[in-house]
């Protein structure tokens, strides 16, 4: 029973923490780690759930998560049931069928995203085209403003021509290095299990605030690194630039849904930067991350 | 010679520009590359329709081709899913930054100012 308990209690502990860092504004000063932070603690409650789960529900074997789930197959296959309650078997049930949601979710929203990925090249292809000024950048003749990469083994980076109108040469150069940042540390593979969970889950609040806090702090690591590389400013205006070229012709409104501020925040920490968050700080985090990733598998072992 | 993607794309921007279905051979008179074998030009007009970007009518012993849709319509497909309006079946693309509107486009239009004058 220790098992089932200390997991539930680690699957809310997760949640509660989830809860309290789509508050936090410490995340802005140590992005990178936030995001670590962000993972580990998703991974946590999805393994802890499924173990609590599993746990209660194979208690009798006395044997943990894994061990008594193979003798809870060989009892099926030779009929030697143990006394069941129906209580056990919701729980077995219910546990068996988050694993298979939280394996298979992420799966398909991943086979879907490559498919969607693949129109996208191949439409890029016949449409966009190379542009002298700024080599190795697929441009596509649009009014509208609007920067992005396209994630692949050969990941790409697309502006349209109302992007070379609307920036500086200046601030174009601070966009693209910022693009070439999501490009480098595969931005969009973090962003895949959380935009799968929020698809699987799509009533929750917690999700919901989750992903958004998720896509922020990977601008902001973006941001981190095109500020390296050129000037800040410039990429700030150019933020402030993009975030007001909504004159476009788009259906009703659907750009305002758009979360609220981000482009604000994002502008604030470029102009008057913070201190970054102290090491040692950061590496409590780390330490934090990796016991919380570790600990869900082992509760799985634990007998009992 | 050019590659089989800039093939495409040229053999794409000669159709859009043309009202009228065109055979092969018409496609390989009109484009610029004139020493481009024509058996070059029918894999890449097979290879479009294949992929769905041509549709072929017969006439005669020869096959005709058109666009299946508008240059622009495609752009617009493109531009849909960069801006992020196309809901769930989309590519997940990392984009640099939305436009907003009402007060808040307000707000960022006075901290552009700002920063423009200092």
């Amino acid at each position: 029973m220790i098992a089932a308990a200390v997991s539930a209690a680690l699957a809310i502990l997760c949640a509660v923490a989830a809860w309290r860092l789509t508050f936090a504004r410490w995340t802005w000063r140590a992005p990178r780690t936030a995001i670590l932070l962000w993972q580990s603690l998703g991974l946590t409650w999805g393994l802890a759930s499924i173990g609590a789960l599993l746990a209660f529900a194979l208690d009798p074997y006395r044997k943990g998560v894994v061990q008594g789930l193979a003798e809870f197959m060989l009892s099926v296959e030779f009929g030697t049931r143990q006394p069941f309650d129906y209580l056990r078997l919701a729980a077995l049930v219910a546990g068996l069928s988050l694993l298979a949601v939280l394996v298979a979710l992420p799966l398909a929203a991943g086979i879907q995203t490559l498919r969607a990925r693949r129109r996208h090249r191949l439409l890029l292809a016949l449409v966009a085209r190379d542009e002298p000024a700024v080599p190795g950048v697929r441009v596509v003749d649009f009014p509208g403003a609007a920067a992005y990469c396209l994630p692949g083994l050969k990941s790409q980076v697309v502006i349209t021509d109302g992007t070379l109108h609307l920036l500086s040469s200046a601030e174009l150069e601070a966009v693209l290095a910022h693009e070439s940042a999501h490009v480098r540390e595969r931005h969009d593979l973090v962003l895949l299990p959380f935009a799968a969970l929020r698809r699987a889950l799509p009533w929750s609040k917690l999700v919901r605030d989750a992903q958004a806090s998720v896509e922020l702090l990977v601008e902001m690591a973006a941001d981190d690194r095109a500020r390296q590389r050129c000037c800040p400013r410039r990429l700030a205006t150019a933020l402030l630039r993009f975030g007001t070229s909504a004159a476009l012709p788009t259906p009703q409104g659907a750009l305002g849904a758009a979360a609220p501020s981000s482009v604000m925040a994002r502008v604030d920490r470029l102009v008057r930067p913070e201190v970054a968050l102290p090491a040692t700080h950061r590496f409590l985090i780390l330490a934090a991350s990796a016991v919380l990733v570790t600990s869900a598998p082992l509760l799985w072992l634990l007998p009992g | 010679m050019k590659g089989l993607g800039e093939l495409e794309r040229s053999i794409m921007d000669i159709l859009w520009a043309q009202n009228t279905p065109l055979t092969a051979r018409e496609v390989g008179r009109l484009i610029e590359d004139r020493d481009l074998a024509p058996t070059t030009v029918m894999t890449v007009l097979d290879r479009l329709s294949r992929k769905g970007f041509l549709t072929r009518t017969r006439d005669g012993r020869a096959w005709r081709y058109q666009p299946a849709a508008s240059r622009d319509a495609y752009v617009a497909e493109l531009m849909l899913e960069a801006l992020d309006l196309t809901g769930d079946r989309n590519a997940a693309l990392t984009r640099f930054a939305r436009a907003v509107s009402g007060p808040e486009a307000e707000i960022l239009r006075r901290a552009l100012t700002e920063l423009e004058e200092k």
